[in-house]
């Protein structure tokens, strides 16, 4: 079973700059700990120490926010498109004012 | 050739007949929109489309003498021979339509309180099913708070002036620098030093002197946040922090005003249209912010100068849409641009019941 998680252009340089990066896991939970396995400088920027995920990070599945599906215990199969958004800073963040 | 059912004349022919005394039912076949642009004296409105239903009440004698006329004179042929295989009989279109009998010199009923200069300038929309008259002079009478004036202000900004938005309040606390003009092209070299809200009052006047500019330098905080939404009907979100973007958020639901979201990084970007009542607000989507160290901005990465142009001007598309009252905005979708694939992404997002903005109860409690 291969999963395809995108990576948002934010978090690229913590994946060498992967944009879709292929997992396996049975849920959605097993597969971003997949996804942490090989990239682990995401480590931080998804998951809280707990294993929960960050509350600016928002993940969907197939289009749907999973926290109006099943969260981390959303089941996975083959050929669903995991992506991954974080909020974004915006226009630009300072220095250079948007 | 088969013989027509019906007559065609010229303006000029059209003219004499009604002033003659066996006046004929005059009916103007086209759009609404069109007619709200100007329609002839005395005429009857009857969509092309529908007529042959509505002619019943207009004209329920068949002998009855009736004249037909378009924008063109192609649209009145087609609806006289609807009326003639319904079994009328005295019927005549006026060939080159409204246009020719203009043309002409002839005089039309104005329904619009636009000028002849906004007529010519705005020609385009008042063409367009969903605008027309109607739509512009709502446009010109709509008022659009813009936050920020850089690469997704600059852009939004300078089409919703061309549209005629009447009133653009903008707010801004940057001035102009040379490493802005490789996207906000809403300034300009001459004007590096210039604060950015007057660059942006000096190219929108240029542009449109229909527009009413209200720059204001500074910043949007909690404090000022409400004032700066005083009579605003859409939001342009182009806030470059996170504590701006929750303080408009935050007061927009309390107010009720839509706020159409953007952000771009490098190759691409995203765009939602937050609307208090009809979907989620940005708490919803993200309820709380990063702390700075994750959330890297252009600033430091980069960002290709055409990706906040063209999201930027989907955020005015999305505002003129919402203005309008057309389309369907994208409101409980977050849409995701990825310029090097040459990809949209949509997402679905929800409105949270448990917000601590919108949620159930909130909104209504906190407007009382």
């Amino acid at each position: 079973m291969s999963i395809s998680v995108r990576i948002p252009p934010v978090l690229r340089t913590h994946t060498g700059g992967a944009k879709v990066v292929s997992v396996e896991g049975a849920t959605l939970g097993a597969t971003l700990q997949a996804l942490v396995a090989v990239h682990p400088e995401l480590r931080e920027q998804i998951f809280e120490a707990d294993n929960t995920l960050r509350r600016w990070v928002n993940v969907y599945v197939d289009g749907a926010d999973v926290r109006h599906l099943g969260g981390l215990e959303t089941p996975t199969r083959d050929g669903i498109e995991v992506v991954i958004l974080p909020a974004m800073a915006g226009g630009a963040a300072a220095p250079d004012g948007e | 050739m088969t013989t027509k059912p019906f007559t065609e004349v010229n303006a000029a022919e059209a003219q004499q007949i009604l002033g003659s005394p066996q006046r004929p039912i005059l009916i103007d076949v086209r759009e609404q929109d069109e007619w709200d642009a100007g329609y002839l004296h005395g005429a009857v409105h009857a969509p092309k489309g529908t007529i042959g239903f509505t002619i019943a009440n207009i004209a329920p004698e068949k002998s009855a003498p009736i004249l037909l006329y378009c924008a063109g004179g192609v649209r009145s042929a087609a609806a006289a021979e609807t009326l003639a295989g319904l079994g009328y009989t005295n019927l005549t279109s006026m060939a080159g339509g409204i246009n020719g009998w203009s043309a002409a010199g002839f005089p039309v009923v104005e329904t619009t309180t636009l000028t002849p200069a906004q007529k010519s300038r705005y020609s385009r929309h008042l063409l367009l099913p969903g605008v027309g008259a109607e739509g512009q002079q709502k446009l010109l009478n709509s008022r659009v708070l813009m936050v920020g004036a850089g690469g997704l202000g600059a852009p939004a900004g300078l089409y919703l002036a061309a549209a005629g938005v009447g009133h653009l309040r903008i707010i801004d606390f940057d001035s102009v620098e040379a490493s802005n003009l490789q996207r906000q092209v809403i300034h300009t070299t001459d004007r590096v030093g210039m604060l950015k809200v007057e660059s942006a009052a000096v190219q929108i006047r240029a542009l449109n002197p229909d527009v009413n500019v209200e720059p204001i330098n500074g910043m949007l905080t909690t404090e000022n946040v409400v004032e700066l939404l005083d009579g605003v009907d859409v939001v342009i979100d182009g806030t470059d922090t996170f504590e701006a973007r929750y303080a408009l958020n935050d007061a927009a639901v309390k107010l009720g005003i839509p706020v159409v979201h953007a952000g771009v990084f490098r190759f691409e970007g995203q765009l939602t249209v937050l609307a208090p009542g009809r979907g989620p607000c940005y708490r919803c989507l993200h309820p709380a912010p990063p702390p700075a160290e994750m959330a890297p901005g252009c600033g430091v990465a980069g960002v290709l100068g055409v990706l906040p142009g063209a999201i930027g001007v989907l955020q005015a598309t999305e505002a003129l849409k919402v203005l309008l009252g057309i389309g369907e905005p994208l409101i409980g979708r977050l849409l995701l641009w990825d310029a090097l694939e040459g990809s949209f992404t949509e997402l679905t997002v929800r409105r949270d019941p448990h917000c601590v903005a919108c949620g159930d109860g909130k909104r209504e409690g906190s407007a009382a």
